[in-house]
């Protein structure tokens, strides 16, 4: 079964990081990435940029409306995300307690809606 | 096959033990039932299908050997039946059935494969991806067989709240695919925690309950007794019995805890002779067991406070100094406020109402017990029995402010007026 982890975390707080410890959290990601292909959990991931670049777009009534940001505003912001196959939620849970943000932010997993 | 007793029929004597395997044995079934099927619903379903075929079919053949074996066989086939009739309106529900064909059940059936079964239905119902609402719904329903107007009546909700947190849960825990399985080693202690505590809840909710509702209330510290038997039976981890220990322990003073008309009875003021021996045995055997593992937590401590109240014939007997000991390591597993503010009234019985009362005016400086009426009221007796009488009165007022339960309400305005007697 495939799932979604949401990575929140707060990115001021990122931000404000000097540059070793910025590099090491890094590093700590891709040692994770790598862990989670070697498994064979992987199935893919990305960063997202900063939430300053996001825009939320709706549509009413035919008329679509642009605003920046996103739809919520929260402490901490969507920074990424992994899609992982895993056999269920506890292998899942197993995996997405290891993303380093689930130990400074918090990571939201998401059983994916197969359409057959 | 049971001795048919004289004067019923064979029907009446069926039916009757169609009964009792229903009473001692349904939630074993089920909860095999659920792993064969992976699906609460429909082995809920089956089960009841299974027991509806067994009245009429014992009757024909006669009781078989292992009835929970043909009940679980029985309601396999049923939901294969089931599945098998909707499948003309869903296509796919006819893998699923030829999926259920090919389980193979074990010919025989080992109390080990049916504990596995029992333990795993535990940890799917308190999983800690559940909200604790229905963590406590779920089990009160699936684990101990209430029904759902039984769980709303014993958490004063109605039962279209219980009945949609249970919809919820299934749905989750087929939806998110939750793993109906014991966990791993690794994982075992946090699982164990939400269990403990869920079980927890389930006996304070039947424990502190007001006396108006007292009868089905304290129905549900009978089912947290039962549940944590359970638990210790099949998973014999020392917090384990140190839960069932603590639970056994305060239930063994229930009649003496109130007077007939509903008052607070302070444990240093109950008949100690209303206390539960029994109860306290069996308790205090667990307590020792628990603490000889030396993997010991807060359950057990508590529990071993607990014993050794119960071991003193009167209160003036208590080992006040073991009890401060007790506490100073639980605050070191737990440094919580409430638990600081428990081992200040130990420390206030074992060195004085002065020494005690320095504690508890440090804990509340921090702020933290602001909102807890037992901390007021604790001050309010310390004050009280240290002459300081404007202070324990201004204490118990504040108590009174906070408390919520009216038995509790009577107690503290019990002690305002004395106060106010004592003075004028």
């Amino acid at each position: 079964m495939k799932y979604l982890c949401l990575i929140y975390d707060d990115e001021k707080k990122l931000a404000t990081m000097s540059k070793d410890e910025g590099d090491a959290f890094m590093g700590e990601y891709f040692a994770f990435t790598e862990g989670i292909k070697q498994s064979g959990h992987y199935l893919g991931g990305n960063a997202l940029k900063p939430v300053g670049t996001a825009t939320t777009i709706r549509s009413r009534a035919g008329k679509v409306s642009t605003t920046d940001g996103p739809f919520a505003e929260t402490k901490e912001q969507l920074g990424g995300y992994y899609l992982i196959e895993a056999r269920d939620l506890n292998d899942a849970l197993q995996v997405a307690a290891k993303i380093p943000s689930a130990r400074t932010g918090s990571v939201e997993v998401r059983p994916i809606e197969e359409f057959s | 096959m049971d001795p048919i007793r004289e004067g019923e029929g064979p029907a009446d004597a069926v039916r009757q033990a169609v009964d009792q395997v229903y009473r001692a044995d349904s939630r074993r079934v089920l909860a095999t039932l659920i792993r064969l099927l992976g699906d609460f619903d429909r082995a809920e379903e089956a089960m009841h299908e299974a027991f509806t075929a067994a009245v009429e079919q014992w009757q024909r053949e006669g009781i078989p050997g292992n009835p929970r074996a043909w009940l679980v066989s029985t309601g396999r086939f049923k939901a294969i039946d089931a599945l098998r009739r909707r499948a003309r309106f869903d296509a796919s529900l006819a893998d699923i059935a030829a999926a259920y064909e090919t389980i193979t059940e074990p010919v025989e059936w080992d109390d080990q494969g049916v504990d596995d079964d029992r333990l795993r239905l535990i940890f799917t119902c308190c999983h800690p991806a559940l909200t604790p609402d229905a963590q406590l719904a779920l089990t009160l329903r699936e684990v101990c067989g209430l029904t759902t107007e039984e769980i709303a009546h014993a958490f004063l909700t109605g039962p279209s709240t219980v009945a949609q947190r249970i919809v919820r849960a299934k749905a989750k825990i087929r939806d998110a695919r939750i793993p109906y399985q014991v966990p791993s080693r690794t994982d075992l202690p946090g699982r164990l925690d939400v269990v403990l505590h869920v079980i927890y809840l389930v006996f304070n909710e039947g424990y502190s309950a007001s006396s108006g509702a007292s009868l089905t209330r304290h129905d549900l510290s009978g089912e947290a007794i039962r549940l944590g038997r359970l638990l210790v039976e099949l998973l014999p981890e020392p917090e384990a019995m140190g839960l069932l220990a603590l639970m056994l322990l305060h239930e063994s003073r229930r009649t003496a805890r109130s007077t007939s008309d509903g008052e607070i009875v302070l444990l240093d003021e109950q008949d100690r002779s209303l206390w539960n021996g029994a109860l306290i045995t069996e308790g205090t055997v667990l307590v020792e067991r628990a603490l000889s593992s030396r993997r010991f937590g807060p359950y057990a401590l508590q529990a071993a406070i607990a014993a050794v109240h119960a071991e003193a014939q009167r209160a003036a007997d208590t080992d006040w100094p073991q009890i401060v000991e007790l506490y100073n390591l639980l605050v070191r597993i737990d440094p919580s406020p409430v638990i600081q503010l428990n081992r200040a009234a130990a420390v206030a019985m074992r060195d004085g109402p002065a020494a005690g009362l320095e504690l508890i005016d440090a804990l509340l400086a921090t702020g933290d017990l602001d909102d807890y009426h037992l901390a007021h009221s604790a001050r309010a007796d310390l004050c009280r029995r240290l002459g300081r009488t404007a202070d324990a009165k201004a204490s118990y007022e504040r108590a009174l402010k906070l408390a919520r339960q009216e038995p509790e309400r009577r107690f503290l305005a019990r002690r305002l007026r004395e106060l106010t007697e004592v003075t004028e």
